[in-house]
Parts: structure tokens; sequence; C-alpha cells
């Protein structure tokens, strides 16, 4: 079964619950089959898969909450503010691993999975814009704002850790 | 692997980012726009030199290109978090396995054909996932030195254009010698080098500059390396353009943002002294 290991676990991380994330996988396999035809042969087929999946997570019930909740501007067209932090704040090892996986956690989903889709699965910006609909210069921008609201949090509770 | 890249990441290395703040966003708010697509590969070639230029010259920006890439690994190995239960893979191959096959002998056949397709497609993704993982972890793994001895203020700890003492001064220090190329009559020069770590084990690195591009040769140990040498002739790592190959037992690896053709001369160069 193609990305089968890895479709796993970007689905726990979309829905945050390992049943559901199941369920996620298995519906996408069931659509992949069911709609193989309509995949062109030469296209990205990673992309094509994934994107069933996050579709079928969107319009799932887990899905339309963590979406909906959503208040974050996430494309304005507001400059960033140039990053305060200072590299040694940041010093992310792997040992913080587990501080990493909770500040993805709070992360909102479209933050998550960007950064999942560039960092973990190691998809081109091209590949992102594909599986997520969404056009390049987009991909780039909100890439850049997780990435900092990630900064961001990361030092919050490494802060709060003390 | 870690290990030897924090060894070549010394704190001093960034303290001038907290000093220069203010200069920072003064002056290189055009260049910080462009670090993330340049650390993620996707800054066209041209683009991609002239940033690396930058990085050169700039050490706030080195430094921040630096923590940058370390978040990167960092969500990279965070994110790599859960792992399905054999029972649901078992469930969901019994699933997409064609059902009644006999009877719909139609819809039957098309499903097999899909799945056997996907199987396929899987399969072959699968091993040339692994493998170019593999691969671009390692070379990952020098890119992140090669940055971090452009981002050093020490950046090689023999200091010397003479191959004749750059070689013996790794004697000892190393479990292998190698020869060092003669570079007369070429754009190259030899800066120097100093020890270098990957999985734990010693190797050289050695720094060549051609105009005002560096270039990093390193070599180990075909045993230090977990999967050997770079099976294939390694490319580019995240917009480095990257050579590798092997010799006598010895991984050579060479990573710059030169242009392919000065890195290939070196090659040549280096490859006839081996």
């Amino acid at each position: 079964m193609p990305h089968f290991e890895r479709l796993y676990n970007f689905a726990c991380w979309l829905t945050q619950d390992r049943h559901e994330a199941e369920d996620l996988v298995q519906e996408t396999y069931a659509k992949a089959l069911k709609g193989f035809s309509s995949f062109q042969p030469g296209t990205n087929f990673r992309a094509w898969i994934y994107k069933i999946l996050r579709n079928t997570f969107l319009t799932s019930r887990t899905g339309l909450k963590a979406t909906s909740n959503v208040p974050l501007d996430l494309e304005g067209d507001d400059v960033l503010p140039p990053a305060k932090e200072t590299p040694e704040s940041i010093l992310l090892q792997r040992s913080d691993s587990q501080l990493v996986q909770q500040a993805l956690e709070r992360l909102p989903v479209a933050y998550r999975e960007v950064l999942l889709l560039c960092e973990v699965e190691e998809m081109s910006y091209q590949e992102i814009s594909t599986t997520l609909a969404i056009p390049m210069g987009t991909v780039m921008s909100r890439l850049s704002r997780a990435r900092r609201a990630l900064r961001t949090l990361v030092q919050e509770m490494q802060g709060s850790r003390g | 692997m870690d290990r030897a890249g924090e060894q070549q990441v010394p704190h001093r290395a960034w303290r001038p980012v907290r000093n220069d703040n203010e200069v920072r966003t003064m002056v290189c708010e055009n260049w910080a726009d462009k670090l993330d697509a340049y650390l993620d590969g996707e800054l066209p070639p041209a683009e991609a030199r002239a940033v690396g230029e930058h990085l050169r010259s700039c050490g706030a920006c080195a430094a921040e290109s630096l923590s940058r890439v370390q978040q990167k690994r960092a969500v990279q190995a965070a994110g790599q978090r859960f792992t399905p239960d054999p029972a649901f893979r078992a469930r969901i191959q019994k699933s997409i396995a064609p059902r009644r096959a006999s009877r719909w002998k139609v819809v039957w056949f098309p499903a097999l054909a899909g799945a056997m397709a996907l199987v396929i497609v899987g399969a072959i993704s699968l091993h040339l996932n692994r493998e170019r993982r593999g691969e671009q972890q390692l070379l990952s793994e020098l890119a992140d030195l090669h940055v971090a001895t452009l981002a050093s203020s020490n950046p090689v700890d023999v200091v010397s254009t003479d191959r004749h003492t750059v070689k013996p001064w790794f004697a000892g220090k190393i479990p292998f010698t190698f020869n060092l190329p003669e570079l007369q009559d070429s754009p190259f020069t030899l800066v120097g080098g100093k020890v270098s770590y990957l999985n734990q084990s010693p190797g050289a690195e050695l720094i060549f500059r051609v105009r005002q591009h560096q270039i990093s040769v390193f070599i180990f140990q075909e045993q230090a390396l977990a999967n050997g040498c770079a099976r294939k002739n390694a490319q580019s790592a995240r917009s480095f353009s990257a050579r590798s190959w092997s010799h006598n037992g010895l991984c050579y690896f060479m990573i710059s943002d030169v242009a392919a053709q000065d890195l290939d001369k070196l090659r040549e160069l280096v490859k006839r002294a081996g």
C-alpha cells in the first residue's frame, strides 16, 4: 500500500486521534481505489493521494471543527514583524522532540499541515501547492508564518518550563 | 550523526546576531525573505548562489540560517511520530482487496488492476524514497557541516595553502591518510583543513577556495557511514551542489554553492591525487 505509514502519521497529526486517523486512512484508500481512473499517469501520485486524505479530513466532523475554530488571519497581507528572537533561544535539538511535538499539536491545522508536508514529507513547494490546492505564493507565505508561529510557541513553552 | 553536527556549531558562531540584531533587520531584510526558500532548496541556481555568497559575508544571516536548519530538522524528527498498528495494516489490506471475485468479474478486474498498480507504484516509490531519504539525510548533514564552517570565525584548524603542511597535520588525528591535489595552474587554492565528524567517526574536512566561493571536501572512511557511500553520484542538497565518490575505502564528498563545472574540475584534481 503506497505511502501507508506516512499517510497514517499525517492522518494522526490532522485528527489528533488514532481511531479517527485509522478511519481517515481507510476511507482514503477506498476513495483512491474507486477513483484510481481519475489519477493521471505522469502526474504526482503522492500529492494526489495526500490530497484525497486531506479533503476527506476537511469534510469530516473533526476537520470542520478544526478549521472553523481558527479566527487567525492565516494569509493576511500584513508585513511580518522582524523576528525578535535570537537563534540561541531556539536551540531546537532532537532531544526537544517532545516539546516540538506539543507545539505542533497546538498550531492551527493549516500551519501544522504545511509544516509537516514540507519538513516531514519533504514535498517540494509545487507538490504542496497541488496537495493543498493553493498557489505557490501562498505556500511560501503560509510556511513562513507557520515556522514563525512554531518558533514563538516553542519559545513560550520553553519559557514557561523554566 | 547529530553529535558531530553539534560539535561543529560552536556557540560563539551565533553571538553576533544578538548584538547586531538591529543591523540585521535593517540590512538583511531582503535576504531574510529568501532564506527559507534557499534552505528548502527552492531557489533558482543563480539566486541560490547569490544567497550563498551573502551568507559567507554576513555572520548574522549565516547564524540565522543555521538556526532555521535546526528548526527544520527538529520538526522533521518530531513529526515522524505515529506508527500504524499491524492489525490496522492487515485490516486495510483486507478492505482494499477485491471481494467476491468470481461473481463480479467485471468489477473485480479493474479493482484488482487498480490495487496491483497501487502496490507496484507503492513498492517502487517506497524503495526510491528510502534510498533517497538516506542519501538526502547524509547530504543534509554535510550541508550543515559546510554551513557551520562558513559561519565559524575559525573555519579551519590548520591554515595553509601548502598541501605538504596540511596533509601531515592530519596524521594521528584521523585513522587514515589521503593525498591532496596539485593546484598549480588551477583556479583553486587550498585554505586549510580541520577534523570533522560524521556518525561519531572522525574524518577530514578540507576547504578550498575558487574566486569568492568556498568548497568543503569531506573524507570519511566508508565503514563509518551507515549506508556506505552515496551509491549514485550526489548532485545537490538544499540547493548546494554536491559530488561524491569512493576510492580505496574512503568516501569523498564535495559540497559548495559554486557552479557545477567548478565542482567537477576540483573533483578531477582530487581524484587524480587519490
